[in-house]
């Protein structure tokens, strides 16, 4: 078994807000994050698929296609983006890291052309990110 | 699904590498550089790992700014700035980076109720780093 990790970058605005919790509340949960404006970070993606090294190819996945599906299935949805306001399942999901990271897993898993999807790991800045390993 | 949140913090504090169960020629051996005894220091990076479902009200696994002010509250004073040999905590053990390891998962695992810890993860240099999950194997996630 191989672990193969590629890199993505994207960049995207949010704020955090929950319609059921009053504006002090909002405010005391979210602090900064609840500016209604936005704010925006450069997201770090990184997506872990493992596998058996093909004997004739010498791959695990042809990084080209990875990279391909990255691009289609999240890089091209989420880039320059507002999550609230754009990305549909945000509309009612506040777009922490934390769902973010398992709403990219939900985007790609199933879609590697048959390579097993092992880790996606999302950084937010270079001091907080989340891993996600799908469901166990 | 279940998410892994992973924050990292940064301090500066020095230790110097000795034993008092071996001899001042096997200090020298064992610990070379690190066993000078004015001491040295480093920029230690340090990752809390916390794990467990988004909470569907605030979309978190723990409330980030919680987190900073545990870590503001009981990491930062005692260990940023500090002398490690000085600190209780090693006054029975040689303050490695292994040890301290150790000693920060159980500050956090012990003393922080905001979600389950998983595991520390410090950085002494750019060149080594040192991980303890409460001496359970990292699982080859």
């Amino acid at each position: 078994m191989v672990y193969l990790t590629r890199k993505a970058e994207f960049s995207a605005s949010h704020y955090y807000h929950n319609p059921k919790l009053s504006p002090e509340e909002n405010q005391r949960v979210f602090g900064k994050c609840n500016n209604p404006h936005g704010h925006g970070h450069n997201y770090t993606l990184e997506v872990t698929v493992a596998g058996d090294v093909d004997a004739r190819s010498g791959f695990v996945m042809d990084l080209k296609q990875l990279k391909d599906i990255m691009n289609r299935e999240v890089i091209d949805v989420l880039d320059h983006r507002h999550l609230n306001k754009e990305i549909a399942e945000f509309r009612d999901k506040i777009p922490t890291t934390e769902n973010l990271a398992i709403s990219i897993w939900n985007r790609l898993a199933g879609k590697l052309n048959g390579t097993r999807l092992h880790r996606v790991r999302l950084y937010e800045t270079d001091d907080l990110f989340v891993d996600v390993y799908g469901e166990k | 699904m279940k998410a892994h949140l992973t924050r990292r913090y940064k301090f500066s504090a020095s230790h110097r590498l000795h034993s008092p169960a071996l001899s001042d020629e096997q200090n020298r051996a064992t610990y070379g550089k690190c066993n000078n005894p004015y001491g040295h220091g480093h920029n230690y990076k340090v990752e809390v790992t916390v794990s467990g479902e988004p909470d569907p009200e605030t979309g978190m696994i723990c409330n980030l700014a919680d987190l900073d002010s545990f870590a503001e509250r009981e990491l930062m004073p005692r260990f940023a700035f500090s002398n490690l040999n000085k600190l209780d905590s090693f006054r029975n053990q040689v303050p490695t980076t292994e040890n301290l390891s150790r000693e920060l998962f159980h500050l956090f695992r012990d003393h922080c109720r905001l979600a389950k810890v998983e595991k520390i993860r410090i950085e002494e240099t750019m060149m080594n780093s040192f991980e303890y999950a409460g001496g359970r194997e990292l699982r080859a996630e």
